[in-house]
Formats: structure tokens, C-alpha cells, sequence
């Protein structure tokens, strides 16, 4: 979660979503997504909405967390009504989820069950950093119903992760990630982080051929940004560190699509890459494809219907606020016809599925011959069934740029 | 407001009891405080009424800490001690603007003076403007009253600087007040002094009416509101007036005082200082400088010094959005009604599109306009290099003047080309006087002689190709004497020189609005340097695109723009599209403040910013 939140409107006390919003519940995937906003010490580059112990003030721990949580479960039940609304997905994203007391994780996501259901065939990640968990831990998650799990690696090399302020040792990923397997985690994905400060060529290759060693199902990755207000945007100011070379990161980018590539993993978005359709994130995907999905805990982000909410970001003003029987809910957007329409071409044209062309007014389809021209997209005839604009290589790194070509 | 309930009326005021003043001061030193401390004493603005700086109209004025337009209140005082106490005068405050572009309005604000408060900083001293504006006010025969400001900072070091003011006016050290304007201390006294020290105005009550124009400013509801400073006879409401530049005639339809709100007078006589409403509704109308008599009984000499305004400085405007040129119009007829020396015509760019070549008195005057166009009218501009005028003399005899790069003769031989120059005044403590002959030298300057002000603080003289100043050489004054020196330059005519003009191209383009006219020594490190910061200014294309500087077919320069090949945010932060989508319209916002030129976008501060090449030195603002 980020820690800038939009300005829009203030949220509803009681959390409620118009009736308009809540008509299209049921028309797409519907999830649920669990933010944990604990860290065992804060990562420099990091402005996720994210608290280590001595930053929490009252009513705030991870002790109590999950209840409050649960409280927003049972929250989401009553504001969504009655319809029956199978969870597909469940992430549990941080923060560091694990830093959790052993079984809250598994507790929530039983609220979830109990609130909505979850689908037989149902998701369930959680992110976890490799030094945060061990084989019994592991072993009590899979049990307690999660299936799918994603490490924070980052990257193999000590000294890019002391930049990263990433505590865990890179030589003990391969025993993580083999416990996970054994304890019977069949979806396994590596996050990694490219062109930090220092970080050569030869190290980032190293990162990746590092974990392709650990044959994972799935990988995300991301460009380092240098965000305000950071540790790391600090010391870059003060020239302590290089900001990060555009070209570099292109460069890095291409090094990763083709390693990865060669190991069979193929993107299927921007930053993701997956060793088949199966394996692909449903839940990263319901982002692009204007899913549904309502987002627990501090500063999390929800979704339905073209309503887009999110909660306070503290802690202690979360617990107060559902101590009080009151949404968290701090503000929110109700999106209007062109700025779903706008909010489809951004998103859905960094999918390997591309986006599909009638998301495009008169203009936009005129604007795509010449991005077809500059080798960006490539482009189905209007004639086609149903037509599609698809990046290529060049043009995935290029993808802010085609999205403003196309919505002139 | 109401004026006090005993001040004298106007129209029927002694003029043995007026007492017509103004402050001379540097940005910063204090004036605008010291006239609000005076209308708080003299009853006219009560303290809570008092907004800061009340004189100060103007947003970007008040921001910017300078007054453009100058006014005039009327304050009634009874006198508190010495011979006069007890007795009620009428203070006439005349504000003066304070930059050297509008030298030629102070000149007229302080016609209608008797005396001047010279207000210096206590803890600065005395400043080249100021001490520009000081000598006008002695050539105007004025009665300098010298004041030391903010005597109570603790910097503050009033026995020298009252050497210096001393040293400078010829008076005793003892002789120069000590106030300070944020506490109030002292202005009582001040005001007592201002009575026994300035000469009472004298005219002719009986002779027909002449009147001094020493500002002229345009109001939405009234018009054109014009202040004057009466000499001889007096003006009355629903008088015909008739002003003497021009000849054109105009129904009085009000008269007044400020004090400090308008107060109707059925007339205003010898001595006085007002406003009068015609109904005019361009300044230009009713000119600074020029005289305002009866249309019935015309006086048969005007008063002296009318100048008209000759625009010093040139350079063109464009909107960004071409759909804009007519907004851009309009806004410029709009602005020309409150400013008589605005002069533009249209002109078009291979570049920019259409838009306008403007004239300005100086830098100073540019850069309001152009912020005035782009926050009162919500224009996206792009202006050009500022540029003087050249007067080029060609080999078969022809002349042509040159207002514009573009302008600049291709076809047959250049005999001479002569580039304005003007007079420059920099003060600053002795230990500077090495780095700035440095400067002086490396914009071609020839010294004219160096005064020592005080002990430790010069006058140092310089003529200087008007064109040299034009960008950044008062920033790049600051910052070679910590920011101590101040520079005051008057124009003094011209000279022949060696100039070429250097063009620079994007992608084998001739780009017409980066075209600049240089001296043919600085035109290489100029065309490089120039190069060098479009490459940092233009951001990458999707195509690379070579840069090239040339004087005439020859390249003197060359850069390259490598193409972009990252343009995409990696992370969705875990479903927060909102911020995402607010990114987008960011970058498209930005998009918008593009120029396309050719094929290549080009940001509205390479026009601009490209231009101050020649200094490392300091971050602007």
C-alpha cells in the first residue's frame, strides 16, 4: 500500500457502497485482499503503509490485528448484502504477513470462508520474506489453507540487498523455497527488484539465475523507484547514492525477459512472468481486468463497480475506528463512464492479452497506426471479432507512453 | 473611509499647509512598512484595519516585494512638538515604484514632490537603485530627508551608514533620522520633521489649470483612474480637461483624494495631489508625464519632461495550444489598457506558430506580463530569448532594425551592426571590487571609474552592451558578491560591434526561436553551451534527435538526444489504480505544456531557460 492516498471523497461512516456499484457484484471475479502492515525493520526503499513494532501507537499490535480484521470481514458481509459471492482469491500482502502471530493468517482467511465462502478452486497467497518462516511454519500454512505463496528474494547479491536494507541471508532461499515445496505449496512465485543503486549487470543476472535455480511457477519483476519521501529518496538527494539510469533499467528489463523466457516462464503482464496460464496471479490479474475485490486492513485499497475506496492508513485509527463499529473506510472515488473507460486502456493494456479495442474512442483508434508504425504495439484489424491492441517487446517498456498516445 | 472629521477639505486646502512627499528605497529596506506605520499614526488606517503593505495593490507586486504602481494618500497630522505643535497639515504620500524599468515614472512621481525620505536599510546601507533614484530626486531640486530603517535589528549599524548617507547628500551624520518602521519608533518624530523640513507647494491659484500626470492606472468598474499632482490653478467636476500631449479633451466626471480609500472633492487646487476619472478607458489615454489642463481655458505651456516610452527589450510570445492566440489577444489589449508602454504586434515562427512580438522597458517588465498573462488569463505561454534592438547598416547603404533574431539580414553584405549600450552603477563593499570588473570584462564592459562610497563600500561605473545584461547578469552579480552588490544601468546609446547570429537546429531544423544575436568571441562556448543545456532540457524523444548550433551554414556545436526506452511504471501498488490513473493525467498535463516542434516536443522552459548558458552559477529563486 502506498502512502500517498488520493484526494476524493470522504468514505460513509458505515462503509456502504451505492446500489448502482453494488448491481455489478457477481459480473466479474470477486477477491479479497489482507493488508499486514507490520515489518521487523523497514526497508529504505519502501513506501508501503507499513509500521515496525515501536512505530505502533495505542490499540494498534499485531497481536490484535487479526480480530480487527475479522471485524472488517464482517463488516464487508454487510455492506455487500446478501448475494451469494464466492471469494476466488485471497493475497495476503504486506508488510510482512508472516510476521503474524502463528494462525491468524489461517483465522482470517476462515472468517473470509465463513463470511462469503471461498470457490473450491479458490487462490490463496501470502507474501513472506525468506527469513521469516521455516519448514513448521510453512507446513501450518499450507494446512491452514493457503496455496499459493510468494517470497520477497529481491535479489541474490549481499551487497545490493544491504542497499535494499533486506536482512535476509540470499543462501538460504534455495532450503525456504524447498520447504515450501515440500510442505506442499504448489504455486511458488519470487518477487525480485532491479537496478538498485550499485547493482551491475553481472549481479542482476546472477539474481535471476539464482532464482531460476529454485524453479519457481512464477516471477514479478520490478523496477526499483525512488519514491518521496523514502530512506532511500534521502540518501539519493544527497548524492550518498546514484538515482537509477533509465537505460539501465531498460537494459535490465530485456536481460530479465530473456532469462526468463529461456527458463519457460512467459509474460503475461508488464512485470510478471509465469510458467503457464495456471500459474498466473488470478489475483494481480482481477487488477488489470477491473475485478472486484474489497481490500482489508490499514490503507488498503477496494473495488466494485467503479467505486474505489480505501481505509484510514494508522494502525491505531484502523482498531479505533472498527473498535467504534465503524468502517474504516476513509475516502473514496466514484468513477464516472470516461474515467472507467481511461482506467481500462491503462490497465488493460500492459496484459499479454492486450486491450481490446473498443475500450478506445475515435481518436485513440486513430492514434494506434502510428504507435503501430514505431514497432510499439502490435494491432488485430477492427474488423477482427473481437480486436485487440497487444504491447511488443519494445513496447512493454514503453507502455506509459503508448497508454497516453492512445487516450489523447 | 471616511478622511478625519477635522482634516482641511481638499479643493479648498492652504497651500501653505500641504506637504508633497515620497520615499525613495531599495526592495526590502522597508518603505511599504513605514507608509502603513503612517496611515496607522495619522489616523487614516486604523491598526486593525491596516492590511500589510497596503499600498501594494497587485498579487504578483506583493509577492514579489516591489511596487509597480505608484499612489498617493493624503494624511492629515497635528503637528506633536517644536514651533508647529498643535497646527494641522495635510501629508501628501506619493509611492514611487522602486526598478530600474520604470525609472522614467519614478522620474515624474518625484516631479510631484517637494521632498523625498531617502530610507535606507540600517543594517545594508545605501543601494545602487537607490542611489539612482536619489540623484533624480536632487536633479528634481528636492529636499532630501534621510532616514535610517530597522534601527532596532540586531545588524543594525546606524553610525556608519549615516556616515555614508551623510557623506553622500552632504548633510551631518546627526541629521539623519533613526526609525524603525516595524515598532514604530521614531515615525512620530519623522512625520513632525517631514512638516518642518519639506517646502510648501507653490502656484499660481488664479493662472489657468496645469496639472502633473505622475500615474495612470485602469480600474474594471471606473476606467482609467489618473493621479496628478496640481501646479497652478485647480480642476473641478465637470470641468473639460484637456491634455496637452495629445490635445484630446475629456469630461471631468469625478475628482478626489485618496485617504487611502477615493473621497470625492468637488475640486483640487495648488499643491494638491488627486485623481480624476474621464471615462478614458486606456491608460495610454492619459499618459504619465503628461500635463491635464482646462479645455475652456488652456494653459499655454505644458509642464516639462514628457517622455514617450520606448520599449528597450523584445521578445515573442506564443501560446502553446495555438487555439489560444485569440485568448492571448485579447488578454494583450486588456493588459495595454493599464500599461502604456506594453507595445505588441503579431508575428508568426517556423517554431512556435503564431503569436506576439512584445516590447518592454526591461526584464523586469517582461516577466510581469508574462506572469500576468499566464495566471489572470490561464495561458500557457512560451517566450522567446529577450533580445535588444540592432540597427544593422548593410553594404548598398540599406538599414534595417532588428527586433528579432529572424530579422536578421541573410541576403547581401552587413557594413555595421550597433548594439545598444547602457551606464551601469554597482555598489557593493570594496573587498567585490576584483570579481565584478571580472564580470564587467567578461561582458565586455569598459570601466568608467570607481568612487569609494565609505570606507569600505564602492561606486563602480561601467558601459555595457545592453545585450550582455539581458539574461543573467544581475543573478550572476549576486552570486560573485554574496548576494551584496546592487546594479542600477540607464541607457546611453549605442555602438558598432562584431555580432553573428547562431542558430541551432533539432534534427537538421533550423529551430527560429532559439536564434540569438552574440558576439563573434563568446558565439562558439555560446553555441556549446547552448547545445549542451537543450540536451538537458529536452526530454528523450522516441527517436533520438541530433542537436546542432551554427552560424550560418557552419556547425559550431553538436549534441544528441539518445531515444527513451523506458517508459512504464513497473507496480501497481497493490490495487491502488487511483494513484495510478492520477499519474497519467499528470504526465498528460505536462504533455500539454509541450511544444511540438517538428516532430520533436520541446518544454516551455528550453525557451527560456536555455538561454542563461553562460554562468554555472546559482539556482534561480
Amino acid at each position: 500500500m502506498p502512502s500517498v492516498v488520493p484526494d476524493a471523497d470522504p468514505a460513509p461512516r458505515d462503509g456502504s457502497l451505492p446500489a448502482a456499484a453494488l448491481a455489478e457484484l457477481g459480473s466479474r471475479p470477486f477477491g479479497f485482499y489482507v493488508h499486514v502492515p507490520f515489518c521487523r525493520v523497514r526497508c529504505g526503499y519502501c513506501d508501503f503503509n507499513t509500521y515496525t513494532a515501536e512505530e505502533l501507537g495505542d490499540g494498534a499490535s499485531r497481536t490484535t490485528y487479526a480480530d480487527q480484521v475479522i471485524a472488517e470481514i464482517r463488516l464487508a458481509r454487510r455492506v455487500l448484502g446478501e448475494a451469494d459471492l464466492p471469494v476466488g482469491t485471497v493475497f495476503f500482502g504486506g508488510g510482512t504477513p508472516t510476521l503474524l502471530p502463528a494462525g491468524d493468517l489461517e483465522r482470517v482467511l476462515a472468517a473470509i470462508g465463513a463470511e462469503f465462502g471461498l470457490a473450491a478452486d479458490a487462490e490463496v497467497t501470502t507474501e513472506a520474506n525468506p527469513d521469516s518462516v521455516d519448514a513448521a511454519r510453512l507446513e501450518q500454512l499450507r494446512a491452514g489453507g493457503i496455496n499459493r505463496i510468494s517470497f520477497g528474494v529481491q535479489s541474490a547479491v549481499p551487497h545490493v540487498l544491504a542497499t535494499l536494507d533486506r536482512t535476509h541471508d540470499p543462501a538460504r532461499v534455495p532450503g525456504v523455497v524447498a520447504a515450501a515445496r515440500a510442505a506442499g505449496f504448489d504455486q511458488l512465485s519470487l518477487d525480485l527488484i532491479y537496478g538498485t543503486p550499485g547493482e551491475t549487470a553481472a549481479d542482476w543476472e546472477r539474481s535471476l539465475t539464482a532464482a531460476l535455480a529454485c524453479d519457481p511457477d512464477h516471477v514479478s519483476a520490478y523496477s526499483l523507484i525512488v519514491e518521496e519521501g523514502t530512506a532511500l529518496a534521502r540518501r539519493v538527494r544527497r548524492g550518498e547514492l546514484p538515482m537509477p539510469d533509465e537505460d539501465d533499467l531498460a537494459e535490465k528489463y530485456a536481460v530479465a525477459d530473456r532469462l526468463l523466457s529461456a527458463a519457460g516462464l512467459r509474460w503475461y503482464e508488464v512485470s510478471n512472468w509465469a510458467r503457464d496460464e495456471g500459474a498466473r496471479c488470478r489475483h494481480n490479474l482481477a487488477y488489470w481486468r477491473g475485478g472486484h475485490w474489497w481490500g482489508a486492513g490499514p490503507g488498503a485499497h477496494g473495488h466494485v463497480g467503479g467505486v474505489r475506496w480505501w481505509n484510514v492508513k494508522h494502525p491505531a485509527a484502523y482498531a479505533r475506528r472498527l473498535a467504534a463499529g465503524e468502517s474504516p473506510a476513509h475516502g473514496r472515488e466514484l468513477l464516472d463512464a470516461e474515467t472507467r473507460r481511461v482506467e481500462r486502456v491503462l490497465l488493460e493494456l500492459r496484459l499479454a492479452e492486450g486491450l481490446a479495442i473498443d475500450a478506445l474512442d475515435a481518436a485513440g483508434r486513430a492514434a494506434i497506426a502510428a504507435q503501430v508504425d514505431a514497432g510499439l504495439v502490435r494491432a488485430e484489424p477492427l474488423t477482427a471479432p473481437d480486436p485487440r491492441v497487444v504491447l511488443t517487446d519494445r513496447g512493454r517498456l514503453l507502455a506509459d507512453l503508448v497508454v497516453r498516445a492512445l487516450l489523447p | 473611509m471616511a478622511t478625519h472629521p477635522t482634516a482641511p477639505q481638499p479643493g479648498r486646502t492652504d497651500p501653505a499647509i500641504l506637504r508633497n512627499f515620497c520615499i525613495i528605497a531599495h526592495i526590502d529596506h522597508g518603505k511599504s512598512t513605514l507608509a502603513d506605520r503612517m496611515l496607522q499614526l495619522t489616523g487614516v488606517v486604523d491598526e486593525r484595519a491596516a492590511r500589510a503593505q497596503y499600498l501594494d495593490r497587485m498579487d504578483i507586486e506583493r509577492e514579489r516585494g516591489i511596487t509597480i504602481k505608484s499612489q498617493a494618500v493624503r494624511m492629515p497630522w497635528t503637528v506633536t512638538e517644536g514651533e508647529f505643535a498643535g497646527r494641522t497639515f495635510v501629508l501628501n504620500m506619493i509611492d514611487t515604484p522602486g526598478h530600474v524599468d520604470f525609472t522614467y515614472e519614478v522620474s515624474r512621481s518625484l516631479e510631484a514632490c517637494e521632498a523625498a525620505i531617502l530610507l535606507v536599510d540600517a543594517a545594508q546601507g545605501i543601494e545602487a537603485q537607490t542611489l539612482a533614484n536619489l540623484y533624480l530626486a536632487l536633479g528634481a531640486d528636492l529636499h532630501i530627508i534621510p532616514v535610517l530603517n530597522k534601527i532596532d535589528l540586531p545588524g543594525a549599524n546606524p553610525e556608519k551608514y549615516a556616515a555614508e548617507l551623510a557623506g553622500i547628500i552632504g548633510c551631518d551624520p546627526s541629521e539623519v533620522l533613526r526609525v524603525s518602521a516595524k515598532t514604530g519608533l521614531g515615525v512620530e518624530d519623522l512625520l513632525n520633521q517631514i512638516v518642518v523640513q519639506t517646502p510648501a507647494p507653490e502656484g499660481d491659484a488664479d493662472a489657468p489649470p496645469r496639472a502633473l500626470i505622475f500615474d495612470s492606472v485602469y480600474d474594471t468598474y471606473r476606467g482609467v483612474v489618473t493621479y496628478v499632482r496640481v501646479v497652478d490653478g485647480s480642476l473641478k467636476h465637470r470641468d473639460r480637461i484637456q491634455m496637452m500631449s495629445t490635445g484630446a479633451v475629456h469630461e471631468m466626471l469625478e475628482v478626489g483624494v485618496i485617504s487611502p480609500e477615493p473621497v470625492k472633492a468637488d475640486e483640487i487646487g495648488v499643491g494638491e495631489v488627486g485623481y480624476l476619472i474621464t471615462g478614458v478607458k486606456e491608460v495610454r489615454q492619459s499618459r504619465v508625464g503628461d500635463t491635464v489642463t482646462s479645455a475652456t481655458k488652456p494653459a499655454a505651456e505644458p509642464l516639462g519632461g514628457y517622455q514617450h516610452p520606448n520599449p528597450m527589450v523584445f521578445s515573442g510570445l506564443y501560446p502553446i495550444d495555438g487555439d489560444d492566440f485569440a485568448t492571448l489577444r485579447d488578454a494583450l489589449e486588456k493588459l495595454q489598457l493599464n500599461d502604456a508602454a506594453l507595445q505588441y504586434e503579431p508575428e508568426s515562427s517556423g517554431a512556435l506558430g503564431f503569436g506576439f512580438r512584445i516590447g518592454f522597458l526591461g526584464l523586469l517588465h517582461l516577466e510581469i506580463v508574462r506572469e500576468r498573462l499566464e495566471r489572470e488569463f490561464n495561458l500557457d505561454l512560451i517566450s522567446t530569448a529577450p533580445n535588444v534592438v540592432y540597427r544593422v547598416v548593410m553594404e548598398d547603404g540599406r538599414e534595417i532594425t532588428v527586433t528579432n533574431p529572424s530579422e536578421y539580414p541573410t541576403d547581401g553584405k552587413i557594413a555595421e551592426v550597433h548594439e545598444p549600450i547602457v551606464d551601469a552603477t554597482v555598489l557593493a563593499p570594496s573587498e567585490y571590487i576584483g570579481a565584478i570588473m571580472e564580470l564587467c570584462q567578461s561582458r565586455r564592459g569598459q570601466l568608467g571609474g570607481i568612487d569609494y562610497l565609505s570606507e569600505d563600500r564602492v561606486e563602480i561605473r561601467y558601459t555595457l552592451p545592453m545585450g550582455e545584461i539581458m539574461f543573467d547578469f544581475f543573478d550572476a552579480l549576486k552570486s560573485r558578491t554574496k548576494g551584496y552588490a546592487s546594479l542600477n544601468y540607464e541607457i546611453a546609446g549605442e555602438q558598432a560591434a562584431d555580432l553573428v547570429k547562431v542558430d541551432i537546429m533539432l534534427q537538421g531544423e533550423v529551430v527560429d526561436a532559439f536564434s540569438a544575436i552574440v558576439h563573434r568571441d563568446s558565439a562558439y562556448s555560446y553555441g556549446v553551451a547552448l547545445a549542451a543545456k537543450l540536451k538537458e532540457l529536452i526530454p528523450r524523444q522516441q527517436f533520438e534527435v541530433p542537436i546542432q548550433a551554427a552560424i550560418g551554414s557552419r556547425i559550431i556545436a553538436r549534441e544528441n538526444i539518445r531515444a527513451i526506452r523506458k517508459d512504464v511504471l513497473a507496480k501497481c501498488y497493490g490495487g491502488d489504480i487511483s494513484r495510478k490513473r492520477k499519474l497519467l493525467e499528470k504526465q498528460k498535463e505536462g504533455k500539454k505544456r509541450m511544444k511540438m516542434v517538428g516532430r520533436v516536443e520541446v518544454p516551455q522552459e528550453a525557451f527560456i531557460a536555455a538561454l542563461s548558458t553562460s554562468e554555472p552559477g546559482p539556482a534561480k529563486k
